[in-house]
Parts: structure tokens; sequence; C-alpha cells
């Protein structure tokens, strides 16, 4: 069977058991429903945007613009740029998936859209302030300080070890 | 949040403007990928639901709160990983425990997983990058937060070497 169709059949079937714990006022699944909602409700605020971001993207960017600044000789600058880039991202890790997948697909090199995703999970401007103001800029700053260059290290081997083994992106 | 629908509102415009034909093939791209990966998305809807109610607040503070912190920095850690909780919700929770004396170290592995390891978002990733890539960056994340935490503990002097 298909990925895709197990995926549908799976959802369905979550759905049903949802619905009837709802006439059945089974507590658990009502609870599961009701977070469920929430968090379809809280992507569908931000999913279409983003597609519609990654589409226009995809059609006005050019590949030697990406090639250039984030391809092969970017360097470090690259890394920088992804970082940059990823602060800006909404949403989380799941929005940053299918960037760095277009990035990609554009000439990105594969270290550098590693570097993107985990900086889009670490570095967002929004939620780093609110971080800072909960837990105090010291414990932010310990966090951004260490992990970045980790990030950026870690990119790095595993992109270039990928690399050499000829490690390609799938369709997505 | 509001920034995102107006840099797409602005995009879309300046694009409509400058070529109609080009605006078209960038939305008719925009629904066929969202399109695609829409089924791993609602798994992974499925996946936090769950979760969410398997892992309730009261355990996961409970957790947390482990007076030892080696053991718990490994337990929130995993906790962490597995858990998809948006910022707005996990910070003033950490803030709250901090207040209960909750070490900085151990607030440090759970939100730090939280946003690098994603064990719900699996099928997302897995969409684009294949099983191997996915389950290598999200060890290595994983690694980073064990190390982002340990620094952390030794800078506010909660451990010592």
């Amino acid at each position: 069977m298909k990925r895709r169709t197990l995926y549908m059949l799976l959802v369905a079937a979550y759905l049903a058991f949802i619905g009837i714990s709802f006439v059945a006022c089974y507590d658990p699944g009502r609870q599961m429903g009701r977070s469920l909602a929430y968090f379809a409700f809280e992507m569908l605020k931000i999913l279409p945007c983003a597609f519609i971001l990654i589409g226009l993207f995809e059609v006005w960017i050019k590949r030697q613009t990406i090639e250039k600044h984030l391809g092969r000789q970017s360097g470090l600058k690259g890394h920088l740029l992804g970082i940059l880039l990823a602060t800006t991202t909404v949403g989380g890790l799941y929005v940053s998936f299918p960037m760095a997948y277009s990035l990609h697909h554009k000439g990105a090199r594969l270290e550098v859209i590693f570097t993107y995703i985990s900086a889009s999970a670490i570095c967002r401007v929004p939620m780093t302030i609110f971080e800072a103001s909960f837990m105090g800029g010291k414990f932010s700053l310990v966090r951004l300080l260490v992990s970045i260059p980790l990030v950026v290290v870690t990119s790095m081997v595993l992109g270039r070890f990928l690399e050499k083994r000829h490690y390609a992106v799938m369709a997505g | 949040m509001r920034y995102l629908y107006w840099a797409t509102a602005v995009a879309l415009a300046a694009s409509l403007i400058t070529d109609r034909q080009k605006t078209w093939t960038a939305l008719r791209l925009a629904t066929k990928k969202l399109w695609k990966i829409l089924p791993a998305f609602l798994v992974m809807l499925v996946a936090i639901s769950v979760t969410l109610y398997l892992i309730p607040d009261a355990l996961m503070l409970k957790v947390l709160s482990n007076p030892r912190p080696w053991i718990s920095v490994w337990t929130a850690s995993l906790l962490g990983s597995v858990a998809l909780i948006p910022g707005f919700v996990a910070y003033p929770m950490c803030g709250i425990l901090h207040a209960r004396a909750v070490p900085y170290m151990v607030l440090s592995a759970f939100s730090t997983t939280l946003m690098m390891v994603g064990v719900v978002s699996f099928p997302v990733e897995r969409g684009y990058f294949g099983t191997r890539v996915t389950l290598m960056r999200n060890l290595v994340s994983f690694g980073i937060a064990l190390v982002v935490a340990l620094v952390t503990g030794l800078v506010f002097g909660e451990v010592t070497l």
C-alpha cells in the first residue's frame, strides 16, 4: 500500500474514533478531539500563507541567486545567511521543512539547509523575545551562543557526509 | 503571526502587478505542494493530539520537578522531543516551573528539545528528506540540546564539573 493511502486511512480511522467518542461521551476521545481541532486551526492559520510564499519564491527567485549565496561556493557566509533567513520563520520546524526543500531545489547546499532548519527551531525572533521575557536574557543568550556554533558545525559535517554519499533529497 | 499575513499579502500583490501569469503558476505550485504533503501534516496532527493526551500537564510537571537534576535532564529531553507545544504555552510553563525551583538546566533541556527535536513531526520531515536523514538530524539535535543544557547548568552554577 502506498504511504499516502496508509496515512489517509489512519487519519480517517482517528476521525471516526473522535466522532464516536463525542456521540458516546467517551471523555479521553473528546479531549483528543478538542486538541486536534485546536492544533488543526493553528496550522490552518499558518500553512496556506507559508505555501503561497514558497510558491512565489519558486517562481520569482532566480536559481543563480540562491546558488551564489547559499550554494557550493557560499562557505560560512551561506550558513550565516541561512540563520538570518531562519530568524523570520513563523510556526516551527514543520514550516521550515518545505521551505528548506525549496531552497535546496533552487541550489542551496545541503549543509546550509540543515543549518537553516535547526536555526528556524532555535532562533526565531518573536519566540526568542518571548523566551527571554519568561526565562531571563541570560538563559536565552547562553542557549543561542552554545547552540548556533554547534548547529553550524554539525550541519557541515552531516551535509558533507551525505554529499559524499551522493544523497539525493526526494521529491516533495 | 500578523506579519506573516502582511508579508504574504504584500508579496502576492507585488507579484500580481508584475506578472499575472507567473502569479498563477506560483499559486498552482503552492496548492500542489501543500496537497502532496497534506497527509503527513494530518498524521502529525493526530500524533500531537494523542501525545498531548498521554502526557498531561500534571505528569509533565511531576517529571520535570524530579529532585535529582541528572535524571530530570534526561527525562526533560525525552519529553521535549516527543511533545510539540507552541512556544507561547511552553515558556510561561517553564517560567512557573523555575519559580518552583526547577533548575535552569532542566528547563533548557526541555525547551531546546521541544524546539529542535520533532518526534511527532517525523512524517512531515520524512516526506521531504527521507527516513535516514530525518533520524540523523533529530539525533544530532538531541545531542546539541544536551550540550546546551549542560552549559546552562554550568553558567548558572547548578552543576560543577
